[in-house]
């Protein structure tokens, strides 16, 4: 009998394709809708947590700027060289401390230039970005404290400037300086928010301090803690360090700020989840409206097949009969919509997922329940109808033109 | 059963509205009819054979008196009992011919059948036996737009047959069709009735369609005017 039911109601879809496609539309749209936003979602939160991750091991930076709410950071006293050796020295539950000044600059070798960001760093910098070299080697204790002009290529310089070729050992010119190129990064990759991380060329900071910027400024100093439990502590830690060095007195306000990765990545994690939450939200609509479609063309099939439930009612369909009948039709129709709709959600948030860069999260459970909830549409709004189908008395139904 | 008319109306009144308005379309009718009849009832439109056919057909039910089919009292019947009772035993022949659109002449007599739950193997061999008997064996899988008039009733005659009923109901049944088919379709029914003892039921107003039958039942303002066996019947 269900079987039965089920193919007369396949039948009759099938038999006015172009309606039944259009009935089914709002349902479509629906559930692709709710199937996109929150597998793109979960893909990004994903991305973002992955790529947080890979910044670095229970990474904190210290930047000298007035922390605010909102809008730019008031940029106060930069940092020296001993501010970071402080920390260092001072503050326990470390693992590395790197201090960094940064400069733009042209770098060329032989006919190729590229425009980079140098990074006057240390080798500690390596550590607390978790950061391996792929070849060459990192710099000799000699190099960083003389403040000699070698660098490490990130992997986009090496491509840009050096394409095939090896760099080990070459000299390459930055702005007005010459420099060798004694190691080479392994590739990161993206960040979070972007940015090619490979996009870099990391020297010893004296030497940038001398060659390039001409001051003694650190203008920010990264910290890795040696455990997730520790980063807090030493958040605070820093703090106390940076307030007396720098002579802020009690109650006034830090000129300096400490992020730390893992709060971001909360906060981003927390953010992408209630943007996904409101997102679905609406798209459930579109779910709901798309019910209503149903339940409306429903009621205009029953009035139209008003005749065709005359016979089938004379000739021994149980109200019950007819009632199954027409629910499972709306219920067939909307799941065939919940079906194309969660295939087309799928199709396309794998292509913008590729788009975008962000991984393409296939969870089988956002496809149950929308599917789930498109036949749970079709019950409730295919149910009235039904009910109306059921109820007709024979004698009316056979008569009606 | 012996001794149990198939169909016994017992005072049986229909009234539509209310005071001033009531139509009495049936008033105070009793009758019976036998298992193996052949009966048409006759009478001009408002006479009340339609609302006796509908009454009969257990598809309605009436004001006052009973209506006793195979000894049951229709009366006393819910809407589900009553479709019970027709898709058991009661075929259908209607003059629109009523069969499902888009939908082959297979599939059309297969449709009580699935009401009733039969196997698709009992279906599809009950179906073609029913369409050999109007001589349709040849057109199963033509949908009811594929076929002419008369075939179209045939097929709605074999959906009536299909289900082996007790009684065929036809109301009107050439009433859309030309002379020459009406009379083959009255040959066929008057064929089942004599070959194969089906209780047959027809309401028309054409007397030469009405000679077919070997029992006629004329109304007149909702009673029965004259109730009388045909030559046929007298044979």
């Amino acid at each position: 009998m269900w079987w039965n039911t089920l193919q007369l109601a396949w039948r009759e879809l099938r038999a006015n394709v172009l309606r039944s496609l259009l009935t089914t539309l709002g349902i479509i749209v629906g559930v692709a809708a709710v199937v996109i936003v929150v597998t793109l979602g979960q893909g990004l939160t994903m991305k973002v947590t992955a790529d947080i991750a890979s910044m670095g091991r229970n990474l904190l930076f210290v930047l000298p700027f007035t922390p605010q709410r909102a809008g730019p950071a008031t940029p106060q006293t930069p940092f020296k060289m001993d501010d970071s050796e402080a920390i260092e020295r001072e503050v326990q539950g470390i693992a590395a401390v790197a201090p960094s000044t940064i400069r733009q600059t042209q770098a060329v070798y032989g006919s190729n230039n590229w425009q980079i960001a140098i990074n006057g760093t240390s080798n500690e910098y390596l550590t607390v970005r978790d950061w391996p070299i792929s070849q060459g080697r990192a710099f000799t204790d000699s190099e960083e404290r003389g403040g000699r002009t070698v660098c490490i290529l990130g992997e986009t310089p090496r491509k840009e400037l050096f394409g095939q070729q090896t760099p080990l050992g070459a000299k390459i010119r930055l702005g007005a300086t010459s420099c060798d190129v004694v190691g080479v990064l392994a590739p990161k990759g993206q960040s979070t928010f972007g940015q090619d991380q490979d996009d870099t060329i990391l020297m010893p900071i004296l030497a940038v301090q001398r060659r390039m910027t001409g001051t003694t400024d650190v203008q920010q100093i990264w910290v890795s803690a040696a455990t997730a439990a520790q980063v807090h502590p030493v958040q605070e830690s820093i703090a106390t360090l940076m307030r007396e060095r720098r002579r802020i007195r009690p109650g006034e306000q830090d000129d300096f700020l400490i992020r730390d990765l893992q709060s971001v990545s909360s906060l981003v994690e927390s953010t992408t989840q209630l943007l996904t939450a409101g997102l679905s939200a609406v798209a459930a609509i579109s779910l709901l409206v798309g019910g209503i479609g149903i339940m409306n063309i429903m009621l205009v099939s029953v009035t139209e097949r008003t005749r065709e439930i005359g016979i089938r009612l004379a000739i021994g369909a149980l109200e019950r009969d007819v009632l199954l009948q027409f629910l499972i039709e709306a219920v067939v129709l909307s799941c065939v919509g919940g079906l194309i709709g969660a295939a087309l959600g799928l199709g396309a948030s794998a292509g913008i997922a590729y788009a975008i860069g962000v991984p393409f999260v296939l969870s089988p459970w956002v496809v149950v329940i929308s599917f789930g909830f498109s036949a749970a549409v079709g019950i409730v709004f295919g149910f009235f109808p039904a009910r109306r189908a059921a109820g007709l008395d024979p004698i009316e139904a056979l008569r009606y033109e | 059963m012996a001794g149990t008319p198939l169909i016994r109306f017992d005072h049986v009144s229909k009234i539509y509205g209310k005071g001033e308005t009531e139509v009495r379309a049936l008033d105070d009718v009793t009758l019976s009819i036998d298992d193996g009849e052949f009966v048409a009832i006759m009478g001009p439109s408002g006479s009340g054979k339609s609302t006796a056919m509908n009454i009969l057909g257990c598809l309605d039910t009436p004001t006052s008196g009973r209506y006793f089919f195979r000894g049951v009292d229709v009366g006393t019947l819910n809407r589900s009992q009553r479709a019970l009772l027709r898709r058991n035993y009661i075929g259908f022949v209607f003059q629109g011919f009523n069969l499902l659109k888009r939908t082959t002449a297979r599939e059309n007599l297969e449709l009580p059948l699935i009401y009733r739950g039969d196997s698709a193997a009992v279906r599809k061999e009950r179906a073609l036996k029913a369409l050999g008997l109007v001589g349709l064996a040849d057109r199963a899988n033509h949908t009811s737009s594929e076929l002419s008039g008369g075939q179209q009733q045939r097929v709605a005659i074999a959906r009536a047959l299909v289900t082996e009923p007790a009684v065929i109901f036809a109301d009107e049944p050439t009433g859309n069709l030309d002379s020459s088919r009406s009379h083959e379709i009255m040959k066929l029914l008057e064929d089942l009735n004599r070959t194969r003892h089906i209780t047959i039921v027809l309401v028309t107003h054409e007397d030469d369609i009405a000679g077919y039958a070997r029992r006629q039942i004329r109304f007149r303002d909702g009673k029965i005017a004259s109730d009388t066996l045909t030559q046929q019947g007298a044979a």
